[in-house]
């Protein structure tokens, strides 16, 4: 370009103008508004409608739990503000909540354990740890056995604590973690056994599974305490605890089966197929090239039945066991604080230690889905 | 173990015949001899622990002074309960009318709310897949919210938490009232509605207009095959199975009449009570199932490839007609399996019922009467038996539907 070319400075500007911005109307808070709440009058009738449901249960919510609920005090105050919630009741029967009857000089024991508990998990979560898969050894096979000695006693000079004084949130995790523990290795045995060429084996497997997938858990649970005792000989005796963690081990690892057998569908033939040309007998095929590549693909379904387990531990409370829920049930019919709002706040913190719980083990499930689900995403 | 094979063994080479192309394998070697022994093996004990487990029984039993057998289902029951829809009941009533009593109810919250739960579900599923953003975030805080909190806590929730301290009737009616309609801490009440002589013309037309609908959908299907037009058979059906009989209704000149319950000094009285009980645990069932069967709905449409969509589209579909001919169709091949086991777990959970002592199978007669005989061998196997029959029907109806619209290829 050479200058004469060039047009008079003023009639037309020299270099690029900057971008002006887009029109209020295609971008912009008002435009977003429009393309996602009012876009048609059905839609503006939805959103006015969800608006009303937002305004209708959130406030009173959120004042009734937070802004003028009962934070200190005791009873009293509680009794003096009986339309928000009383978190005083929790604060006041908190030890009870967490450990049940453990008596209190012996519950570091049951902290030893909750700490155990949480690095293992912590450890297990982050993907850098080094050494996971030892640390994953560590937590199934060790852990429960610490935990056991720690928590029942009898050994190492700790005192027996029976498993009668057990409960609350304690008595909730235990009983999820040993039926998921257990029913880990039944499942995948019954998983493979489904799948067994062996006639027997497989007509087997398939009826214990769907015997227990059949059956209400508050059946299993009766069973364990009314029937159990029937089968065993006069004078074998397991305590109410162990029966109904067996009961719900059982139960479980009929759905973990299904679950692994997912997981070994999805292993293409080849895999076995060239397994078996190395020679690899049955057992070490499994062990060595299918297991770990299965197991892997059902690690969210494994988590998702973890939280559906965890879920139905609250039904023990109906064979009388005293979990997290089973406790707060209890407390309520104190006469102490026989509030109005008191059932309330206990329901709500029952709900929200095991909302938070679930969530984050969903959570933690679909992350992982969505490692392994690489290139289909649209 | 199968693979802990001795290697050393040298296969035998000596023998061979000119016309076989491989030794005989040793017993041991011959994975069909093997499974055979394994399979004996199983059996044998199985069959142990069978006998083992029998045995002990009839020596506890024994021990116990309790006799084998289903006799106790002609004794007299002896005690009340609150609602027994369909069957006669009195507490002289035997053990077996308590069994069908427990039967019924177990299977009208199941019914119900398997049928609510779906149309919740399906509600919400396309409204968490909604461009509305608010509607989109309300559906997904329903799902995550209820999803992850125990049914058990929700049932009792409702129950002692909601509905227990509405008002009593007396603190809602004065004496003498005549009751309509009343949520109390009795129950939901309300009205009775009586047939008057001519009622039964009303259901002659509403099944007449089910089985012509029938007829017409068929009719419509073959024809539009024939010919390509299509014919409005959700029209026609709304037409024939509601406006034709409320025109034999109102012709007969409305031969209904709604009793109201009535509050006396004490109580109400008459009317149709629907319990609490029953209240709280069809509303966390529903609410709870619901949230699952949304998200089976949500990820069942997200299933359908988008290129399905686009195709759509392309050939110019209308909206509506895209979802329900294209879309919907595929999705469903996703939906319907989960969706079976949402259905068998809602009726398998309807079995919590006796947390807060609605009448159900589970609570009249694997508890009541349970507690009353002792018979828990007779009782357990009767109650499981009932709720295998259920999920076995209920799945064998699904996969039934499944194989309907499963995808049919060469």
């Amino acid at each position: 370009m050479n200058d004469q070319a060039m047009p008079r400075a003023g009639s037309v500007n020299a270099g690029d103008l900057p971008d002006k911005p887009a029109p209020g109307a295609s971008a912009g808070p008002v435009a977003w508004l429009r393309d996602n709440l009012f876009s048609s009058v059905g839609n503006t009738v939805l959103t006015l409608l969800g608006l009303a449901l937002v305004l209708l249960t959130v406030p009173p919510v959120v004042g009734w739990a937070i802004t003028s609920a009962n934070w200190t005090g005791g009873a009293d105050a509680c009794r003096a503000n009986p339309g928000a919630a009383c978190w005083p009741f929790v604060t006041a029967r908190w030890e009870q909540f967490v450990y049940g009857f453990y008596p209190a000089a012996e519950r570091w024991r049951v902290n030893i354990v909750l700490a155990l508990l949480l690095v293992g998990i912590v450890l297990l979560a982050i993907e850098r740890t080094p050494g996971r898969r030892w640390i994953g050894l560590f937590m199934v096979v060790v852990f429960p056995i610490v935990s056991f000695v720690l928590l029942y006693g009898g050994s190492f000079g700790l005192p027996v604590v029976e498993t009668a004084r057990w409960g609350g949130f304690m008595l909730t995790l235990v009983i999820a973690l040993s039926g998921i523990v257990a029913s880990l290795p039944i499942g995948i045995v019954l998983a493979l056994g489904r799948r067994s060429e062996m006639p027997v084996v497989r007509l087997a497997c398939t009826l214990f599974i769907e015997f227990w997938r059949g059956i209400p858990l508050v059946a299993v649970l009766f069973m364990a305490s009314v029937m159990f005792p029937l089968f065993l000989p006069a004078d074998v005796t397991f305590d109410q605890l162990l029966r109904a963690v067996i009961g719900v081990a059982l139960f479980a690892s009929a759905y973990m089966a299904e679950v692994v057998r997912g997981g070994l569908q999805a292993i293409p033939k080849g895999q076995y197929e060239g397994a078996m040309a190395l020679g690899l007998p049955y057992w070490r095929m499994m062990r060595l090239i299918v297991l770990p590549q299965a197991l892997k693909i059902v690690i969210p379904g494994i988590v998702n039945t973890f939280i559906g387990l965890f879920k139905d531990t609250t039904l023990v409370l109906i064979i009388g066991l005293l979990d997290l829920l089973g406790i707060v049930q209890a407390s309520i019919n104190d006469p102490n604080w026989s509030i109005q709002s008191v059932p309330y706040t206990g329901y709500a913190f029952v709900a929200i230690v095991f909302w938070v719980c679930c969530y984050a083990m969903a959570r933690y499930s679909r992350y992982i889905e969505a490692k392994l689900h690489t290139g289909h995403a649209r | 173990m199968s693979d802990s094979n001795p290697r050393a063994v040298a296969a035998p080479h000596t023998m061979r015949e000119p016309g076989s192309s491989a030794p005989a394998p040793s017993f041991w070697r011959d994975p069909a001899k093997r499974a055979l022994v394994w399979q004996v093996l199983l059996i044998a004990v199985l069959a142990f622990l069978a006998w083992r487990i029998f045995d002990n029984t009839v020596t506890n039993m024994a021990a116990r002074g309790l006799t084998s057998g289903f006799g106790f289902l002609s004794t007299s029951a002896g005690f009340g309960i609150i609602t027994t829809p369909f069957i006669e009941y009195a507490e002289t009533s035997d053990y077996l009318t308590v069994f069908w009593v427990g039967l019924v109810n177990t299977l009208i919250v199941a019914v119900i709310g398997c049928v609510l739960a779906l149309l919740l579900g399906f509600v919400i599923g396309i409204a968490r897949l909604s461009k509305n953003w608010l509607v989109q975030k309300v559906a997904t805080v329903y799902i995550e919210l209820f999803r992850n909190i125990p049914l058990l806590l929700q049932i009792l929730f409702w129950y002692s938490a909601v509905l227990a301290p509405l008002p009593g009737p007396r603190d809602l009616h004065a004496s003498g009232d005549d009751v309509y309609l009343s949520l109390n801490n009795r129950g939901l009440i309300l009205a009775e509605p009586i047939g008057q002589p001519g009622f039964q013309y009303v259901w002659y037309a509403f099944f007449a207009g089910i089985v012509l609908t029938w007829l017409t959908s068929r009719w419509a299907r073959a024809r539009q095959m024939r010919t390509g037009q299509q014919f409005p058979v959700l029209l026609a059906a709304l037409v024939l199975i509601v406006v034709l009989p409320l025109v034999v209704f109102f012709t007969l000149g409305s031969p209904i009449v709604f009793e109201p319950a009535v509050m006396s000094r004490f109580a109400l009285g008459g009317g149709v009570t629907i319990i609490p009980e029953f209240i709280a645990l069809l509303l966390a069932l529903v609410i709870y199932t619901a949230a699952f069967i949304a998200e089976i709905v949500r990820a069942g449409i997200q299933a359908v490839s988008h290129g399905q969509t686009e195709a759509g589209l392309a050939l110019g579909i209308k909206p509506n007609h895209r979802m329900r001919l294209v879309v919907v169709p595929q999705a469903m091949r996703v939906i319907v399996p989960p969706l079976t086991s949402q259905f068998l777990n809602l009726t398998k959970n309807s079995s919590l019922a006796t947390a807060i002592a609605y009448p159900d199978l589970f609570a009249v007669f694997a508890g009541t009467t349970l507690n009353q005989t002792g018979q828990a061998v007779e009782i357990m196997a009767m109650t499981l038996a009932v709720y295998l029959t259920l999920s076995l029907v209920t799945s064998g109806f699904m996969n039934w539907y499944n194989a309907r619209i499963a995808l049919v290829e060469r």
